[in-house]
This record gives C-alpha cells, structure tokens and sequence, in this order.
C-alpha cells in the first residue's frame, strides 16, 4: 500500500529524514519509535502534504500513485489520515459541521454522494461507539477549549468517521491518563481490518501492550536504524534508544 | 422572506428607499444599464436645483425651507478628513441630484416592464419576494420607489410604512416632529448633503450620480420592529457617491433591530470603479428600557465610512452594534459605532469583527461615551481583526470618555491570522484551500451571524466567499 524509498525531506534549510525507506501493506500496524526530534512528525507531515516540507531525494508511492505531487486534500480524499500530534482550534466552527464538511468533501473528490444531514447524522451516531465523545463536545468548536485527551480523542473520532485506508497517528497517545489510553486503543482496534494500515508514532512502549503492533521501527537521525516485532519495543523500553542503531544515529 | 415589521402594536416606519433586500449578486452579474427613460435634473447644484427638485415632488413650503437650511450649512463645512481613507476629491457639482422615470408607478402592474426586467436580471422576483411570508418590501431600483406592497396589511397592524416622499405629504406631523430630530441637518458634511437633497431618484443616468436616501423608523411605546436592508448596485466603472442617512427613535419600552447586508460594487480587483459609502445611520434610544441594536455585514462599496451609533437617552436603555466589515483588494472601510451613554443603567455591547485580504485596508472606530448622568451604565466592547495575506492592513481606535465614575468600560481587542496550522489542518481532513479560508472566515463571524435573522446569516456567509474569492494561493 505504502512504499517509501530513501526519503529525504528538508524543513526551514535543514535536512530532516535522511534516507527513510519503509513499506507498509493494507491490513498491517507499524509502531514508529524513536527520540525526540528524530523526525518522526516530519515523516507524517511529508506523508499528508504539508507546505513547508521539501522532498529533495527519494520516492513514496501509495496504492500505485506517486503521493508527493498530490495535494493535502487530494491525499485525504485518496484515504490518508493523519491523527495530529498537536489537534489545531478553529474557533466557532462546530465541530460536527467541521467533519461533515470533510467527509463531504473526500467524497465529492472521489465521485461518491455527499451525505445530508441526517445521512450524516446516523453515521456520527454509529460512529460514536467506536469512540466516545461527549454531546457536548460535539456541538463545541472544533478543539477549542478541548482538553488534551479530548483532542486526541476527538482525533480518533475524526478517523473513525472518515474511514481512512492509512492512519498516521502522531503520539496520540502522549498526554493521556491510562484511562483514556485504553479507550483510543480500543478505537484503533475496532478500526483495524485487513483494507487498513496503520502507521503508529509513538515514544512509549505503553500503547503498545493494548494495541499491538506487527512491526516496530526505530527512527532516529532521520532514518529508520532497525526494525523488528513487539520485543522489540519492550527491548527499547529496558534500554532506551543509546543502544540502538548508535551507527546510524551518531 | 423577512419579517419587516413584526409584533408592532403602532410602530412607524417610513422610509424613502429600502434597498433591495434580497439582491446580494453571487458574482457581480448585476453589470448592466438600464433602458428605462429617465427625466432628471441637469449635473450642478445650488439653491434652484433644490427648489426644482422639491417642487419635482409636490413638497409643501416647509419641507423645501428645510432643504435650503440644510444646503446653506453644507455650504459652511469642510469635508471632513480624519478617517484613514484616500480619497479623491468629489466634484459635487458634476453630480445629477435627480434622474426618475417619467411616468410615477402607483402600483406594480404600472411599473416599467424594463424596470421589472432589471429585478430580474439582480435576481430579485418581486412577486415573489413580496408574496413570501406576507411581508412589505418597498423595493426600490436606483432610489425609486416603486412598488409597496402589503402596506395595507401593515397599517392593519398600526404600522405606517410608506416612502418618504409620501410621508411627507400624508404625515407631515410625524415627519416634523422627528426628521432630523436624531441627525440634525448640520450634523456632518454628509448628513447635511443628504438632507439638502435626499430622494426618491437618482443613480441610473450613465453620468455621475449620486444616491441619498433617507430613512426614518419611529417605534412607538412598547413596539418591536425588525427591519432588514440589502443592498447591492449595478457594476459602474465610476466612483459613485452614497450618503444615505438613517434615523431610529424608540420610545418607552420600544425595540428597534436594523439589520443591514452591505454589497455595493466594491470596484475591481485593480481599484477602478466602486461605491463611496458615506451613511450616518444613528438611532436615539428615547424612551426608558428601549433597544437599538444594529447588525452589520459590510462587504462592498471601494470606500465605506459607516458608525451606526446609539444614542443611550431613556434609563435602562439598551444599544447594541455587531459587525462585520470585509475588505479585499483596494477597498477601504472605516467603520464601528457610538455608543452615548446619558441615561442610568444604561448597557451597550459592540463586537466588530473585521476581515482584511488583497491590499485592503480595514479600521474600526469606536466612542464609548459615558455622561455625567449615565450613573451604572456599563459598555462592553470586543474588537477581533482577522488578516488574510500580507499586504493588508487593520487598525482599532477605540475612543473612550467616562465623566461617570460609577460607569464601566471594558474592551478587548485581538488580531489574528488565518494560521498555517490551520490551514494544514483543513486540508488533511480533505477541506480545498478555498473552502477551508470561508470555513475559517465564517467560524470568526459566528458571534455576529449569530445576531442576524435566519435568512440573513446564510445570505452573509454565502456573501463573504464570493467576497473572498481568490484571496488565498
Ligand atoms: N516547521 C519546522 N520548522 C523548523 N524546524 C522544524 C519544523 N518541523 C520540524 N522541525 C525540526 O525538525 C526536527 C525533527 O522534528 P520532528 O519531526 O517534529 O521530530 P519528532 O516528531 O521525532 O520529535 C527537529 O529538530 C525540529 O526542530
Ligand atoms: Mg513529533
């Protein structure tokens, strides 16, 4: 689904990821581990288009398509999600409205009818036992006032009603109590199927014992230094990341 | 479509032109020029052109006395330049003070075809319009007068509607007793302008006009009038001159709402052509526990200079001003409100929202004024710029005089940027560049929209996209 080949990308002058090659097939959850400032962000913004982030070397190539030449919505409506690690405010506009503004507008770009409200109303209805979010935060204005958790719920939500072919997930899970972790795990997991992939940024082995992944990548220094099963995380847990793919990070 | 006038036990309303309420252009298709013959007045003018026009309109003696004091005191003043706005100079004398159509239509069916023809074309079916919700809609082309319908049912409801050219034959008592009694003739350079030549005729001829309406609403005690003004004009490459003045009066207990969407053409995206909008809109909250609230989307004209302001006179009187001012391109807009405080207890809100894209420039300026006597009066001011782009501008005076050391004043500003974030943010969720700025822009206006009848809000949202249009990329 997903190939990435020996990504170079630059942000304000600087080269960031350094040649991160990486595949990732429907149906697979890849947890991408690695220190602070390693890159890992860049790599979901350079995934979803954002301005800002120049591609300077190397390839992705999603479901066939070169994804670099395509616009943030065109790879939204082409099924790309990214879960932001830092949910933005767009003051007074509803929340709801916000949603179905894009979910129409990923279906009118794909040539499927849009949904009226009460269409799209049912949807959100069902859509909500995949995560639970408050009424009220529905009606509220999208992430203004929302506590940490509950953007990152609401993020979830947000998949969970767009139906993505890939879901990157930027430390959604950083900041949440347990209880709150187990709930947007539990999301995830009721999303996985075998049509969807799941790219899984996260600092903390934690997440990781309620949805478990089926590969474990380190990215450090801007490019993946080693790759393995879950043990692999629980190794990094015991030992930090100094020890890994010190090669490639010094 | 709207409730003109609702719920009003003896309300007055009379008007010279309301603009045409639902003819906000999409685009601005309304470029053409109408066939209609007109009769009019030479360019110029001096004290003969304001008794022709006066006797033009079967006006009584006082009315043209009237006229003559106000030109007199125009003749006095400066044109006033503090505003942040470039100009260039007015030559009034190149101006047409009155082109009609020759035949006076006393009802639809006696209206000009091509006159009807138009309405169509700005995509106003009056028929319609006026039929829907059993409302009255003095729709007026160019200033004219021409059909009022339902009045009738209104007067049923103790509401005088009519045009003011009318009003100040059938009514003069109420005329006089309350014309210019909330903008004197002398008030400013504009006001004083209109008053000398305000009617029901201008604006078609293909030479330089101008356009002067007046408008007056009286709510009687205990009255609620809801009134909603549209406007938009025929695409001219010439700057034209506007200067309405609007007066309110609400006595004991009265309530008067005036909602305005403003569309004038707003000149090209080269700063050729466009309105100069120079309207004195004030209302006089009388009566104890009145309200005057206005509600304002302005999104035309090339120029705009427009404070809707309040008058605080009765105890416990209310004014309220919501705003929303848009410019792109070259427009210049230079607008907000008064708020004077006189009475006790009194209580104003102003929340200005205003949006700046292209190379336009965007002011706000507001007075809170709290008198000796206002003791408790309270004003709450909340003023937020949104930028778009670079090259514009936004700039907040807010004048305050407290004289009451028991009053309270309080005001907040903010400026904003439509962030990358998100934009970003919009656009990973599938949302086009475009769509996502009007999302952003509509989500920052909610505050004003909110106050705006139904019908409005979604006239107004659409109203600022076409307005927006390729402000980003
Ligand atoms: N928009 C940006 N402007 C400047 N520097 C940036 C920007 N985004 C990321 N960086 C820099 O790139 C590096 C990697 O950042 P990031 O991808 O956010 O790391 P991670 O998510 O792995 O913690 C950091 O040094 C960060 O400061
Ligand atoms: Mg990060």
């Amino acid at each position: 689904m997903l190939k990435i080949e020996n990504l170079h990308a630059r942000v304000a002058g600087r080269e960031i990821l350094k040649g991160l090659s990486l595949e990732v097939n429907a149906g697979e959850v890849h947890a991408i581990m690695g220190p602070n400032g390693a890159g890992k962000s860049t790599l979901g913004n350079v995934l979803s288009g954002r301005d800002g982030y120049e591609v300077t070397a190397g390839t992705v190539s999603y479901n066939g398509v070169d994804l670099l030449t395509m616009a943030p919505e065109a790879r939204a409506a082409a099924g790309v999600f990214l879960a932001f690690q830092y949910p933005v405010e767009i003051p007074g506009v509803n929340n709801t409205y916000f949603l179905r503004a894009a979910l129409n507008a990923q279906r009118k770009a794909r040539g499927e009818k849009e949904l009226d409200s009460m269409q799209f109303l049912k949807l959100v209805r069902e859509r909500l036992k995949v995560m639970q979010i408050s009424d009220e935060l529905l009606h509220r204005a999208v992430n203004e006032g929302f506590s940490g958790g509950e953007k990152k719920r609401n993020e979830i939500f947000q998949m969970a009603v767009l139906e993505p072919q890939l879901a990157i997930l930027d430390e959604t899970d950083s900041g949440l109590d347990i209880d709150a972790l187990k709930q947007v795990a539990q999301g995830v997991n009721t999303l996985r199927s075998p049509e969807r992939a799941f790219l899984m940024i996260t600092h903390y082995q934690r997440l990781l014992d309620y949805v478990v992944p089926d590969f474990v990548h380190v990215l450090a220094n801007g490019r993946i230094v080693e790759s393995g099963d879950k043990s692999l995380a629980l190794k990094l847990e015991e030992h930090g990341y100094a020890g890994l793919g010190a090669g490639a990070a010094a | 479509m709207n409730s003109m006038i609702n719920d009003s036990s003896s309300a007055t309303a009379l008007r010279d032109n309301a603009d045409v309420a639902e003819a906000l252009g999409r685009t601005y298709s309304a470029g053409f020029i109408t066939e209609i013959e007109m009769t009019g007045l030479p360019p110029g003018l001096d004290e003969d052109t304001i008794r022709a026009l006066s006797a033009v309109k079967h006006e009584p003696q006082w009315m043209t006395e009237w006229r003559l004091e106000a030109y007199r005191h125009w003749l006095t003043m400066a044109k006033p330049d503090w505003a942040k706005l470039n100009i260039d100079p007015i030559d009034y004398q190149a101006i047409s003070y009155y082109a009609a159509p020759k035949k006076q239509p006393k009802s639809l069916d006696e209206v000009d075809p091509a006159l009807l023809e138009t309405y169509e074309k700005l995509g106003v079916p009056l028929h319609e319009r006026a039929a829907l919700a059993g409302v009255a809609v003095d729709a007026v082309f160019d200033s004219v007068s021409v059909g009022t319908t339902f009045r009738k049912q209104l007067a049923d409801a103790g509401v005088l509607f009519c045009s003011m050219s009318e009003a100040i034959r059938e009514y003069p008592e109420i005329v006089q007793k309350y014309l210019g009694s909330v903008v004197p003739t002398g008030d400013n350079f504009f006001a004083a302008l209109n008053s000398a030549v305000f009617s029901d005729g201008s604006f078609i001829n293909a030479q330089n006009t101008g356009q002067f309406e007046r408008t007056l609403i009286v709510a009687e005690e205990g009255a609620h009038v809801s009134y909603l003004e549209g406007c938009t004009a025929p695409k001219r490459d010439e700057n034209q001159l506007h200067a309405a003045v609007v007066e309110l009066v609400a006595l004991e207990g009265a309530q008067i709402k005036y909602s305005t969407v403003q569309n004038w053409y707003p000149g090209d995206e080269n700063g050729v052509g466009g309105i100069y909008n120079f309207v004195t809109k004030r209302g006089d909250c009388r009566g104890d526990d009145s309200k005057i609230c206005w509600t304002q989307v302005e999104t035309g004209s090339a120029i705009t200079w427009k404070y809707p302001s309040v008058v605080l006179r009765g105890d416990r009187s209310v004014g309220e001003f919501y705003s929303v001012a848009l410019t792109h391109h070259f427009q210049q807009a230079d607008t907000g409100t008064k708020m004077i405080h006189l009475g006790r207890h009194t209580k104003s809100k102003i929340v200005s929202k205003g949006i700046s894209a292209g190379k336009s420039s965007n002011s706000y300026r507001g007075l809170v004024k709290m008198e000796k006597g206002a003791e408790g009066a309270r004003n709450y001011t909340q003023c937020d710029s949104l930028l778009i782009g670079k090259q514009c501008g936004a700039h907040t005076f807010p004048y305050m005089e407290v004289k009451n050391p028991t009053a309270i004043v309080e005001h907040e500003a903010t400026t904003s940027k439509i962030s990358d974030d998100q934009m970003f943010y919009c656009r990973a969720r599938g949302i086009a560049e475009e769509d996502a700025v009007s999302m952003i822009v509509d989500g920052f206006c909610k505050q004003v929209f909110r106050e705006l009848p139904m019908e409005f809000a979604v006239e107004a949202k659409k109203l600022l996209e076409v307005s927006l249009e390729g402000a980003v990329g």
